[in-house]
């Protein structure tokens, strides 16, 4: 459904170009969905800004492509993108208030929407409208429709704008950190929606989050972002369970867990570096607790571990299985 | 039993009416939100109490009414034995102030931009003139940098120039720097990274026990709660609906609510439990449901729920666990 290649994203500075994406490339089958997780600062989130073609200046892309069912779709003319926007890619931001108008009510916002890109009459519109807010599980859809979106809850909002997603039946959603502003026991509600609805509509997510928790409830597959670069890509259950890469396997080690009352967290020592100044060779290396000459020489590529794809050296010829 | 920190009969109500005339104009009723309903626990030194809840549960008023920053409308406060609202305790309370600390939930807020780091953690010291010599202040600011982890070089940075999680330790040094034996943390990282979150929580837990604090630890987050807590309480609406010691929270929760909680948090180990769906959201505070203010999320409301509010029996505000009719409550497996 989507693949990216080689994705690259600069930002030009006065100080210089800093490379905030460097050399991302994953794919997305279609009803699949793909957890990206990352620290702030990662890259996570320009990865679908770039996918949906919204990075603003300085910001750029300045390598790769990205592919939309086989079509390239970073080099078309903005109002070629305008179109694929909303109707073949649908987007679901971390905010639900900020991601409605407040002035409208619920109602025009999505007759708008649907409208814009089907050639529906207003009473269809709104019909599809409520039947949409009814699968999203708003009770009373037809008076609610009706309703501002300050008058619905933190939850009640963001299954709109799920909704509003859905509108055009996109083949693609990119949900940036959809359940963060939201309590746990909301978060559960609408992780359950959005991975029944994907299921039901064979619709390819890519899930932005740095809930590792969220990931491992809903997605198939996992990328894990470091420094704007992957790390570990591979199906969850391995990713969560047999993380390979020292960053991966660290991020879950101080992931607090219910069950377990350990005295300490694993910790990851430091923080992840600034864009003007990731270190040479593997971007992970001042971290790492298994680094060795290599990883200050070499940038490693993903290579095949079992299943997974990992960017460590610890897993090129030979070394394989080294123990921590 | 009397603890280090003592809560009785807590309650907070805010006045969210309409302005007088606008109320006047439309006949409206005056507005009453109870954030906190007649709240009380107790805290032994040593000791972490976590207070969780959905956001709206009245966690953080009750965080502000505790060190004192919110005057409570009924009820008391008592930490060691010197009472934080009454008239007559004035002159012990100046003394208990600087044993009381708090950490709070953005430590990009938290900190005056203006002031370089040093200046920021030798507040507290100046402002209770525990030192009065600067080579002192210097000295003690520089250790209390180290303690928490960072370089004393940092002291004269502003706070702009580093890292939330780094931010997240100059506000605990700063809050370290009256020697206090009791701090309120509001959710201190749920502004962070998970591995920032880790080293923050780790650094809290060696503190702890280097230095024998008493944390009272407010957080909606019950894995991390799990990993800090020794006691814990659960707060729906401004009430408390259980108390009990953290391992038998998670192990055997009792109230519904508890459970629905925990049922919510996402399931790393991905063993596919069977979890009870969780219906609804939390209701308006202005506006609280009749009886038992869970009951229209509950799934073992009962007439009784609708109409009488419960009162907390070993640990817990619930008709059905006092009627016995609590199947939902099972032995969760401990790995």
């Amino acid at each position: 459904m989507l693949s990216v290649r080689n994705l690259k994203v600069e930002f030009v500075t006065r100080r210089g170009i800093l490379r905030a994406i460097d050399d991302i490339s994953f794919d997305i089958a279609p009803g699949e969905i793909l957890g990206m997780v990352g620290e702030s600062g990662a890259g996570k989130s320009l990865t679908g800004t770039a996918i949906i073609g919204l990075i603003d200046p300085p910001g750029r892309i300045s390598g790769g492509e990205i592919l939309l069912s086989g079509k390239r779709i970073d080099n078309l003319p903005k109002e070629e993108l305008r179109k694929i926007r909303g109707k073949r890619i649908g987007m679901i931001f971390q905010d639900p208030l900020t991601s409605l108008n407040p002035i409208y009510k619920i109602s025009e916002q999505l007759v708008e929407t649907i409208r814009a890109h089907s050639d529906m009459g207003k009473a269809q519109a709104r019909e599809q409208a409520i039947g949409l807010l009814t699968e999203v599980g708003i009770p009373a859809p037809e008076k609610r429709i009706d309703g501002y979106p300050h008058e619905f809850s933190g939850g009640m909002r963001q299954r709109v704008v799920i909704a509003l997603a859905l509108c055009a039946e996109p083949d693609l959603i990119i949900a940036d950190e959809p359940t963060t502003a939201l309590d746990v026991s909301v978060q559960a509600q609408i992780i359950t929606l959005l991975k029944k609805l994907c299921r039901d509509r064979g619709t390819a997510v890519m899930l932005v989050t740095h809930d590792m928790g969220v990931i491992a409830e809903t997605a198939d597959r996992v990328a894990v972002i470091y420094a704007g670069r992957i790390a570990e890509i591979g199906s969850v259950r391995e990713v969560v369970q047999r993380a390979k890469h020292p960053y991966a396997s660290g991020l879950m080690g101080a992931i607090p867990t219910l069950e377990a009352f350990e005295d300490r967290l694993v910790q990851i020592p430091g923080a992840m570096p600034r864009l003007n100044a990731i270190p040479s060779g593997c971007a992970f290396n001042p971290r790492c607790n298994r680094v060795f000459a290599r990883c200050l020489r070499e940038r490693p590529g993903l290579m095949p571990v079992g299943s997974s794809m990992v960017a460590c050296w610890h897993y090129a010829d030979g070394r394989e299985g080294v123990p921590a | 039993m009397t603890g280090f920190v003592e809560v009785c009969g807590l309650r907070k109500v805010f006045d969210v009416s309409k302005p007088w005339l606008e109320r006047t104009l439309e006949l409206a009723p005056r507005q009453f939100l109870k954030a906190v309903d007649g709240l009380s626990f107790n805290i032994t030194k040593g000791e972490t109490f976590a207070l969780v809840g959905e956001s709206g549960s009245g966690k953080s008023t009750v965080a502000r009414m505790v060190v004192g920053l919110l005057a409570p409308t009924a009820g008391e406060v008592k930490v060691a034995g010197v009472s934080m609202s009454s008239a007559a305790a004035a002159n012990e309370r100046e003394q208990l102030r600087r044993k009381i600390q708090m950490v709070f939930q953005d430590p990009y807020a938290s900190l005056n931009p203006r002031w370089r780091v040093s200046d920021i953690i030798a507040e507290p010291i100046r402002a209770f003139g525990l030192l009065t010599e600067p080579k002192a202040i210097e000295k003690r600011v520089s250790d209390l940098l180290e303690m928490v982890g960072l370089s004393p070089l940092d002291g004269v940075k502003f706070p702009h120039q580093f890292s939330g999680g780094q931010r997240q330790r100059v506000a605990i040094s700063r809050a370290l720097a009256s020697n206090p034996e009791f701090i309120v943390c509001d959710e201190p990282t749920s502004a962070l990274d998970v591995s920032v979150q880790a080293q923050i929580l780790n650094l809290m837990r060696d503190l702890q026990d280097r230095l024998g604090l008493t944390y009272l630890f407010i957080s909606h987050n019950l894995s991390v709660v799990s990993h800090m807590a020794t006691t814990i309480g659960v707060m729906y609406l401004g009430r408390l609906v259980e108390v009990s010691p953290a391992k038998q929270i998670f192990s055997a929760p009792r109230h519904p609510y508890t459970i629905m909680l925990l049922d919510a948090v996402p399931d790393l180990a991905m063993t596919g439990r069977a979890r009870i769906p969780i219906q609804g959201e939390i209701p308006s505070p202005i506006t609280p449901p009749s009886g038992c203010t869970f009951h229209p999320r509950c799934p073992l409301a009962s007439e009784r729920c609708r109409r009488e509010a419960p009162s907390v029996i070993s640990g817990v505000a619930c008709h059905a666990v006092e009627e016995g009719r609590n199947d939902m409550a099972r032995k969760r497996p401990m790995r």
